[in-house]
């Protein structure tokens, strides 16, 4: 006699919490052969409005955190995938309707890409930044910031892998993000919050929408508190006035890509999300 | 007599060879512009400097398509040895003609030519010699290896620091390889028309650099022109807005450095007489037309009054008048229309409770001026105290602890700049951490360097000007070879390419552009 | 930054001002937690605030004025082991008749020697000693076992008593630098206080005190800035850079601190001192940078011989080549001024 399984209700995350949509909206999420998987939250503007809320409160304290702490932070999240890898790649084959050597190789990816990121945490800086020899008596660095509230809409063609790609760099510098997950595969997502919130990830500092990126990205591109906009799964969106919206505010802006590789690993990725500040002080012995 | 008067110095206007008009560089040549002509006036006595052409929407195209020419034909192909060879010819005719390019600006601009003299042209040699070393050095970027220029780079450049914008733009495309049309302001031409001579001097190729003339509507032709593969813009964050706005949905990439409200702000433990003249340097340097100007104060309370009887002590000593004396502090204001706009934002802080103070000098009959001014009682609220006067006014708050400061100085959706003034070593490093602006002095203030990167957070735009992040501005990273684009959609990997930064979205954008087309607006 | 002392008649000695101001007997502590107290000194901008004075443009009527200025607020120095009476002789009728081919030349403001030559340099200048604003010549005596002051406060009495005896006008003493970068603040603060003292005379009145910081061997500006209150708390008429025995001497960005510093102390109890920088300043083009220091710093009424002098020997030929100039419209030639 088989156990009758026990699903699970598939709900937002914002600010640390797994709210329904305010709205009380869901919609079904249906294998590729059609099968009902579940009833995700279908978000609401004001859904957007309280992420990004939470993101912002979130920003000073992610960002201070000193870069060894968000390493680690990082690759915790990927120790805690691991754990969790059946779990996952079980949600992709149902949700892609692909093998479970193919669904494999995504969670494995993914959590490469997690440790692949979260060891930049702590150099990208190095890198990144600059001592410059100005010429007078002054110390002078350059130094990458996080830019602030990122909101991403997510790769539209894969469950975790573009989830995770567009959302662990701007991770690194100390963002806090506000993510439209794959509106078809919209489930990963979700467990990869349960993930995020059984992690060391601070409450708010990854705030995951699942629903209609053409409803909601609109309202993200135009909130005034949002800093940046990567528009990376936007593609089949109306991103250019997407793109309008966002230069309301001079958001920075990450165009659409396309593919299963949509937001490739990059150091690029992560730059995009940070801003160099310049310090001078005087220098003297008298 | 008083010997604080000093006798009249004035620098010699012998130096200038000027010609009476002057047509638009194109192609290496002086070409007459299809637009109506304009004058360009000194602003401190309103005489005629010289008429001027206007590039109409076909000189645009004209400059475009030499700009194109040259990058295809020329530039492109150039070693980088030798276009660094150009940038520091480029430096070296710039320092030999430094005086009179420091008479032209101040005569064009009104600034006092002590700050043309000592700041902006030097800074002008300065920034060619630094991206001329660049030129054949563009492996070490931080691109990766074999960055690519961008092509056409639209460059349209302010009145407040017309030859060193100019600069700013024009060293790093050229070093990484791009090719300039390059639009001045409508009212301080002059001085990038004196460099287009230098360009001829120095034998660069045509088309390289284009120089063009006109008002607002020949910047919006020349950013918005297909042709163009990279924007330049550095004014108004409304302007900024509309070129982000107009550029949107193109493969065009931009660097605008936009408007600011900076915080200077001043602990109680602050190097005191230093601080003074830093604050004084922070909003009075060039009548205030700087977008990095410290043009709000930000006092510990317990040493307001203080600080503001020092303020006013020392304001009282600048010099106003000639732009082209020696001893001038403070010149003209750059035209009418910034003049009002002063005048009215002015008005509006004593409208709101705010309490003008303005330093006791002459104002001469001609051109335009406006006393260095202090407001007094300034609230958050203000309109002095959150939009840019670009003008020689600054507003007066206080704070009491350094949060409150910090909370203060970030209140503001501008974030170019900020001042920190302390004793306390760590009380800077931690300020100046949790500071949102791009460009933190430390007991200092406006300062420039070619190797440090310029540039804002938030609404004060994006992309850095300086150092090794301007230069990286004008590249993109190598195409993506082959092995990128055959990797197997099921196993993804980190391949060697991961660490070079991608093109954010460069690649992957031109199918995207193809498939969407027609679709938009 | 302390609140302004009420400045009135109840104030009027240099003790009770100290007071005052200190809240406090002047001893090492009470000094030391008032000079510790003072903003400190970022020595790049004020490097480049001198620099920046160092740029006025001074033509014309204006460097006329400035040339005759410069020779009224120098005091003629000779401070060498060889000076001898003749050799005092001959700085005073220079002192007296700077330039013999231009009657309109005006007098220095005062000659200044060793102790031992202020009879010599008394004798000298005769009924045309006395006070500069007189349009006399005043003797200024270095004195406190100068230029190192590496004796006992025995013998640097002894040493100002004698050269006030002998005529002298004007005392140049130097601090203790080794117990002032000791912190022993009130031994520094005493030592003044003692030193003016000595400064009197008999019938009452009593030379004017100038106190030698000797600020190339104070190093940092924030000592310089100490050391300066220090002196004007302790009573000094004057403070002055440098012996001209240390090098750096007089530096522009030093005198303009030390000018800030009295400009504060006018502020704060509406008192006077004056500023001498002392050696290194030899041409017309440095010391003209120096009066646009003050005039910009504490204001155009310290260009006056009570408030503000020049330490220097060859500056002086320079200002009457550089006068000659002006008069002639051709260059002059050494030949053409006298050597003293």
């Amino acid at each position: 006699m088989t156990r009758l399984a026990v699903p699970k209700t598939y709900k937002l995350y914002i600010g640390g919490k797994f709210p329904r949509s305010e709205s009380g909206r869901t919609y079904e999420v249906a294998a590729p052969d059609g099968r009902f998987l579940a009833n995700a939250a279908l978000a609401s503007r004001k859904d957007a409005r309280d992420a990004v809320v939470a993101a912002r409160a979130a920003v000073s304290g992610w960002a201070g955190a000193t870069a060894y702490n968000r390493g680690q932070v990082l690759y915790r999240i990927a120790e805690l995938l691991e754990g969790r890898r059946a779990q996952f790649i079980a949600e992709i084959e149902e949700s892609e309707g692909v093998s479970r050597a193919v669904a494999a190789a995504q969670v494995d990816e993914s959590i490469d890409r997690w440790v692949w990121y979260a060891g930049w945490a702590d150099k990208f800086a190095q890198v990144a930044g600059n001592a410059n020899p100005v010429a007078g008596p002054y110390f002078n660095i350059s130094v990458p910031e996080p830019t602030g509230v990122v909101a991403i809409v997510a790769p539209q063609d894969t469950s975790l892998l573009g989830f995770v790609s567009a959302v662990a760099p701007a991770l690194v510098a100390g963002n806090s993000v506000v993510v439209v997950a794959s509106e078809r595969f919209p489930l990963s997502a979700i467990s990869l919050a349960e993930v995020l919130a059984t992690s060391d990830v601070p409450g708010g500092v990854v705030n995951v929408l699942t629903g209609s990126p053409a409803e909601i990205a609109p309202w993200l591109a135009s909130h005034a508190d949002v800093n940046a906009i990567d528009l990376v799964g936007a593609g089949a969106l109306d991103w250019i006035s997407l793109e309008v919206d966002a230069a309301d505010t001079l958001k920075r802006v990450l165009r659409p890509e396309n593919g299963q590789d949509a937001a490739a690993p990059a150091l690029g990725r992560i730059s995009a999300f940070t801003e160099t500040k310049t310090v001078w002080h005087t220098k003297s012995l008298r | 007599m008083s010997f604080l008067d000093y006798a009249p110095a004035p620098e010699s206007r012998a130096i200038l060879s000027l010609r009476d008009s002057y047509g638009l560089f194109i192609d290496g040549e002086f070409v007459d512009g299809r637009g109506t002509p304009f004058q360009t006036i000194s602003p401190a006595s309103e005489e005629r400097i010289a008429m001027i052409a206007n590039a109409n929407d076909a000189d645009v195209a004209d400059a475009v398509a030499a700009a194109r020419r040259a990058y295809d034909r020329v530039w492109s192909k150039m070693s980088g040895r030798d276009r660094g060879k150009y940038l520091f010819r480029i430096a070296r005719l710039v320092q030999e003609r430094a005086r009179e390019l420091a008479v032209a600006e101040s005569l064009d601009n009104g600034k006092p030519i002590k700050e043309s003299r000592d700041v902006d042209v030097p800074l002008v040699a300065a920034w060619f010699f630094y991206y001329a070393g660049w030129a054949d050095k563009l492996d070490h970027a931080g691109l990766g290896a074999s960055p690519r220029s961008l092509g056409v780079a639209a460059q349209v450049i302010p009145w407040n620091f017309p030859l060193l914008m100019l600069a700013w733009k024009i060293a790093p495309a050229l070093a990484a390889g791009n090719t300039v049309v390059l639009k001045p302001a409508e009212t301080t031409p002059l001085t990038a028309l004196i460099f287009a001579e230098i360009l001829q001097q120095a034998e660069l190729p045509p088309g390289v650099v284009n120089i063009i003339t006109g008002a607002g509507d020949t910047g919006a032709a020349l950013v918005s022109h297909e042709g163009v593969d990279k924007v330049a813009f550095t004014g108004s964050t409304a302007v900024g807005r509309a070129i982000a706005k107009q550029i949107a949905g193109t493969d065009k990439k931009a660097t605008l450095e936009l408007g600011g409200k900076a915080a200077n702000i001043v602990f109680d433990d602050a190097p005191v007489d230093q601080a003074i003249e830093g604050i004084v340097n922070g909003i009075f340097f060039n009548q205030g037309h700087v977008c990095c100007a410290g043009s709000r104060l930000l006092v510990q309370e317990n040493i307001h009054d203080e600080i503001v009887d020092r303020l006013k002590a020392r304001l009282s000593t600048l010099r106003l008048g000639d732009p082209l004396d020696k001893n001038t502090d403070i010149g003209a204001i750059n035209s009418r229309e910034q003049l009002d706009r002063i005048r009215e934002l002015s008005d509006a802080g004593v409208a709101e409770g705010a309490e003008r103070w303005s330093a006791p000098c002459e104002i001469p009959e001609n051109g335009f001026w406006y006393a260095p001014t202090i407001f007094t009682g300034v609230q958050t609220s203000n309109r002095i105290a959150r939009e840019e006067i670009f003008g020689p006014v600054l507003s007066v708050l206080t704070f009491r602890t350094p949060q409150e400061a910090i909370a203060k100085a970030n209140n503001t959706p501008y974030g170019l700049s900020a001042g920190i003034w302390t004793d306390k070593g760590s009380r800077i490093l931690a300020v100046a951490d949790q500071l949102r602006a791009g460009v933190i002095w430390a007991n200092t203030f406006n300062r420039f360097d070619p190797s440090s990167p310029f540039g804002g957070y938030k609404e004060s735009g994006y992309g850095r000007e300086g150092g090794r992040h301007g230069l990286a501005a004008y590249l993109a990273p190598a195409p993506i070879g082959q092995a990128a684009v055959a990797r197997s959609a099921t196993k993804p990997a980190i391949t060697a390419d991961a660490s070079a930064p991608e093109p954010a979205a460069k690649r992957p954008r031109r199918t995207q552009k193809a498939t969407t087309k027609g679709s938009k607006r | 930054m302390p609140a302004p002392v009420n400045a009135g008649t109840a104030l009027a000695t240099a003790r009770e001002r100290a007071l005052a101001v200190l809240g406090g007997e002047p001893d090492d502590q009470t000094l030391g937690r008032y000079l510790h107290g003072i903003p400190g000194v970022d020595a790049v901008g004020l490097e480049q605030r001198a620099a920046a004075l160092g740029t006025r443009s001074i033509k014309t009527t204006s460097k006329a004025w400035a040339l005759d200025r410069i020779i009224e607020l120098i005091d003629l120095t000779t401070l060498e082991g060889a000076d001898t009476p003749g050799k005092v002789r001959s700085l005073v009728a220079k002192a007296l008749n700077p330039d013999p081919a231009d009657p309109t030349t005006p007098r220095v403001a005062a000659v200044c020697v060793y102790g031992d030559m202020v009879p010599f340099a008394v004798e000298a200048l005769g009924a045309a000693h006395g006070d500069p604003d007189d349009g006399l010549i005043s003797v200024a005596a270095v004195a406190t076992a100068f230029p190192s002051g590496r004796s006992s406060l025995a013998i640097k009495l002894a040493d100002t008593a004698e050269a006030v005896a002998a005529g002298a006008d004007e005392i140049d003493m130097v601090i203790d630098r080794g117990a002032f970068l000791a912190g022993r603040y009130g031994e520094v603060f005493d030592q003044i206080v003692a030193v003016k003292e000595a400064c009197r005379r008999p019938d009452g009145t009593s030379a004017s005190l100038k106190v030698i910081l000797e600020t190339g061997e104070l190093v940092t500006y924030d000592n310089v800035r100490r050391a300066s209150w220090l002196s004007i708390l302790a009573g000094g008429d004057f403070i002055k850079t440098s012996t001209g025995k240390v090098s750096p001497a007089a530096t522009l960005p030093v005198t303009l601190l030390m000018l800030e510093v009295v400009r504060d102390w006018h502020r704060l109890t509406g008192h006077k001192v004056g500023v001498k920088p002392a050696g290194g300043i030899r041409s017309s083009k440095d010391a003209i940078k120096y009066l646009v220091t003050v005039a910009e710093t504490v204001g155009e009424e310290w260009l006056v011989p009570h408030l503000f002098r020049f330490g220097a020997s060859s500056l002086l030929n320079d200002v009457l080549l550089q006068r000659q100039k002006l008069t002639s419209g051709h260059y002059s030639g050494a030949d053409y001024v006298t050597i003293d």
